[in-house]
């Protein structure tokens, strides 16, 4: 073996134009942007105010860039498997060879999910909930970056795997024995590995911070119960990040063990259990679901009691059925394989554990009609992404309930019946949530609002094209189609992919529509400026600071006397027609920027880099110095700055005075 | 429900406590008197770290018990080869067993010199948890090379599979502890008691700890349910 492993000419697909292209375009577009940032001289601000920084609103900003540069990058996967499929029906051999289409459909999901929808959720609970807490930051600074930083390092070896090498061909959960060597003998699955731990391990961290950060530094007098609901769903997100995650550790550890080492985990000789993988692979995997769901759900309870002006319809119970989804989500896995054969009982009692889980959701639902009902109602695009949500939202989850009856579930089982379930509920649920949040808390970091207009035509296109695309993948699935078909030699169903591709053509302008919406805004930002640092008549803390905060959020830390703190400050405000008297200023520590994270991730790719294509020296130098780095950043003695009482009243008194 | 109902429950539906604040009867000054309701206002940094530290823990736990459910599972899976009662050994297990135990005893002594702020005894007694855990370490390390050259490597079988990467994962987390520790004594050696550095120590403690719980576990399920038969 070689000194580079692997890794020789051959990793790159000079014989395949779709791939090559694809990440010679993406390398121009990086070397791009790279080049302006070096012709500019934007590296020092870039490197001080951002990749070193360990302010958790700037953590939240890069989470949500990072998360729609990847869900762009999955959206055209999407847009090569439709069309795809529609150029095979009746002969056709599309354009796609199987096993580049197989890579296509892992890339999409692995992506879409933990690239894509992860740290979008992620993202809006750094930025949003010490904000909400009002506190002045997360309780492990460091670690966050550190976190965010790791997720990137495994989107870029995802992304790696376009120019050099060849990515899974094994679906986004790569199913033993499939992904054992001696079937997917190349780097793909290694790829997939050890993209997704090193993400995975970030993902655990970033739950550990946030789950620390709700429960021990919230605001004085702001109890459990006078959370706004967004921190309610950000905390059992994050605690089921802390229990789920290290299950898809241990479970894609023993995968590595196998393809590294020739263990037996879940091979077919010797012992292995193939079945063992697709238990402990969705032990995490359900959970993970609600982990994309949840903290969509608190988006929702923010925009709709905010643009009902009214509090929000059943507190309590909201949070009960929150809880109860946390818990719950954990008894529910097998019902991604009833037709594994674990017998008529075992099945029956997950599918009614299923069917009971949506119980929460409707609890949710109506709570959400309730807070509407009797309302005074706007409609700004926030909140026009979250009726989308509710209508559709709907239809995802009856169609869930139906796949949760066991008998009903092996006709359906595979089928596209399944993935436009799958789709309804993550695209209208978690996709719309996060677009929602965007356009919601884009005024708040950035201190001016979103362009209206071309928000409004993203959702109606987006809306349109999803509820097209799906439509007809759900009645192709109920005539018999199955997933991951990469020819369709059944021609009735060709009308169908056919009204699909349609669809998709809506939903490119809808994305489009989308990143138009940034460009006009970002142009147009001084006349859409926010100096009230509450652009939508907000209810909780986060509006009750500028727009963008300073780095220390609140100048003093409010005192909570019961929830929506901000809609009580400001009815008091008008009940004694004065604004709150200055405030006598105190001296406020923050930490300092620091290059830990980006140090730490940079060291986890060379690894990761290493591990896949076998360069064990490689591998070993990158541990060495990670251990090095480590040491070093724990061995100073400076980590924090202070802010003087007089700086804090500067700032303070030149941020509120651009409000006057 | 009546309106003095609600005045005394504080978290009637869609009210906090302040809920007559909204019908303008204002509030007094009293309003952030701690409730017992998690109202006090962020937690000091010690705390902070602590329950941080604990939460890792339990995440830890889980990953073990990935490993432990794995083990469970492939147990009886020989594929033919040698099973637990041909291939453990109880002398050396009880020496493992109780080096890491008084290792956990000596740690806790570690920390009371560390809360006591006297130096020497600090790093002596993390010196000897540290030779306590190498020894530990050097034990297990000599147990997988005799299976591996009995030919009872992981390869062997599944449940040998599952074993390896149980107690090696186990073992793993030592190591990963003897780095840290030694660090901890270097970086104590240069800089003295700091709030930082005393804070790890006490996560140092409660991860060594956690290794002993995670052990106890092994023990039984592996080692002794193992020789049991």
């Amino acid at each position: 073996m070689s000194v580079l492993g692997k890794l020789d000419w051959s990793a790159i697909p000079i014989d395949q134009p779709i791939p090559l292209a694809a990440g010679g375009g993406a390398i121009a577009l990086m070397l791009a942007a790279l080049g302006w940032v070096t012709v500019k001289g934007h590296w020092p601000y870039l490197w001080r105010e951002w990749i070193t920084s360990v302010d958790h609103k700037r953590i939240g900003v890069m989470y949500v860039v990072l998360a729609l540069a990847m869900l762009v990058r999955g959206f055209i996967d999407a847009i090569m498997m439709r069309t795809h499929q529609a150029l095979t029906v009746g002969g056709g051999s599309g354009y796609l060879p199987p096993e580049h289409f197989n890579q296509i459909f892992s890339a999409h999901g692995t992506i879409m999910i933990f690239f894509g929808a992860m740290p979008f959720m992620v993202g809006l609970m750094n930025f949003v909930v010490p904000l909400q807490l009002g506190v002045r930051d997360v309780a492990f600074p460091r670690l966050n970056s550190t976190a965010f930083w790791l997720t990137a390092s495994g989107a870029l070896l995802v992304n790696l795997s376009l120019v050099l090498g060849e990515f899974a061909r094994t679906g986004w959960l790569p199913y033993a024995p499939l992904s054992e060597r001696s079937y997917s003998p190349g780097v793909g699955v290694d790829y997939y590995l050890w993209a997704v731990q090193i993400g995975g391990v970030g993902t655990l961290m970033a739950g550990i911070n946030i789950v620390t950060t709700i429960v021990k530094t919230r605001a004085p007098g702001m109890g459990y119960l006078r959370m706004p609901m967004f921190c309610w769903t950000a905390l059992c997100a994050s605690m089921l990040i802390v229990a789920a995650f290290p299950i898809l550790t241990a479970t894609l550890t023993m995968l590595t063990l196998d393809r590294y080492l020739g263990f037996h985990f879940f091979t077919n000789a010797a012992g292995g259990s193939p079945m063992m993988f697709v238990n402990l692979i969705w032990a995490w995997g359900h959970p993970e679901v609600y982990i994309l769901i949840l903290p969509a759900f608190g988006v929702f309870s923010e925009v709709i009691a905010t643009f009902s002006g009214k509090p929000l319809f059943g507190y309590r119970s909201m949070v009960a059925a929150t809880l109860f989804i946390t818990v719950v989500s954990f008894m529910v896995w097998l019902h991604h394989f009833f037709t594994m054969g674990a017998g008529a009982n075992v099945n029956a009692a997950f599918g009614i554990a299923t069917s009971i889980i949506a119980v929460g959701t409707g609890v949710k639902i109506y709570n959400w009609l309730f807070t509407m009902y009797g309302g005074r109602l706007r409609f700004p695009t926030p909140m026009l992404w979250s009726l989308g949500f509710l209508f559709t939202f709907i239809i995802g989850g009856m169609t869930g309930v139906l796949l949760a009856v066991p008998a009903a579930d092996f006709i359906l089982h595979n089928s596209l019946f399944l993935v436009a379930h799958f789709h309804n509920v993550i695209v209208s649920g978690t996709v719309f949530g996060a677009i929602a949040g965007y356009t919601f808390w884009f005024p708040k970091a950035f201190g001016f609002t979103l362009d209206e207009r071309w928000g409004k035509r993203a959702f109606w296109l987006s809306l349109a094209g999803f509820v097209i695309v799906f439509g007809a993948l759900y009645i192709a699935g109920l005539e018999g189609m199955t997933r991951r078909l990469q020819h369709v030699a059944v021609a009735q169903w060709g009308p169908l992919l056919y009204v699909s591709v349609a669809g998709v053509a809506v939903m490119i302008a809808g994305v489009a529509a989308q990143i138009t919406q940034l460009v006009v805004s970002i142009r147009r930002r001084d006349a859409l400026r926010d100096d009230t640092g509450d652009p939508w008549e907000g209810r909780s803390l986060e509006w009750a600071t500028p727009s963008p905060p300073p780095a220390f959020n609140f100048a003093t830390l409010p005192e909570v006397g019961g929830e929506e703190p901000y809609w009580r400050i400001k009815e008091r405000a008008i009940a004694s027609q004065q604004e709150r008297s200055a405030s006598d200023y105190e001296p406020i520590t923050m930490p300092r920027r620091s290059a830990t994270g980006f140090v730490t991730a940079f060291f986890a790719t060379v690894i990761g880099f290493a591990m896949v294509w076998q360069i064990w020296w490689l591998a070993a130098l990158g541990l060495v110095c990670a251990y090095g780095a480590f040491v070093a950043f724990a061995w100073r003695d400076e980590n924090e700055d202070t802010f003087s009482a007089e700086e804090v009243a500067r700032i303070e008194r030149a941020r509120r005075g651009a409000a006057a | 429900m009546s309106a003095a109902e609600a005045q005394e429950d504080p978290y009637v539906l869609g009210r906090g406590r302040g809920g007559a604040d909204a019908a303008g009867e204002g509030r007094g000054g009293d309003d952030a008197r701690p409730s017992g309701r998690g109202e006090g206002g962020p937690a000091p940094k010690r705390t902070v770290v602590g329950y941080g530290f604990w939460i890792y823990l339990l995440s830890d736990i889980i990953l073990f018990a990935g490993f432990f459910a794995a083990y469970a599972v492939l147990s009886g899976d020989l594929a033919g080869g040698p099973g637990p009662q041909e291939l453990f050994e109880q002398r050396r297990l009880a020496l493992e067993t109780a080096a890491l135990l008084i290792s956990s005893f000596t740690c806790g002594l570690a920390g009371i010199a560390a809360g006591r702020g006297a130096m020497l005894r600090t790093q002596g007694w993390l010196l000897v948890t540290g030779l306590l855990g190498a020894v530990f370490l050097g034990l297990e390390v000599q147990e997988f090379a005799t299976l591996v050259a009995e030919g009872a490597g992981p390869q062997r079988s599944a449940f040998l599979s599952a074993f390896f990467a149980l107690v090696g994962l186990h073992g793993l987390h030592i190591a990963a502890g003897l780095l840290w520790a030694g660090t901890m004594m270097a970086q104590l050696a240069v800089k003295g008691f700091r709030p930082a550095i005393e804070r790890r120590l006490m996560c140092f403690a409660l991860f060594w700890h956690a290794l002993d719980i995670v052990w106890v576990g092994i023990f039984t399920v592996v080692y002794l349910l193992g020789l049991a038969g």
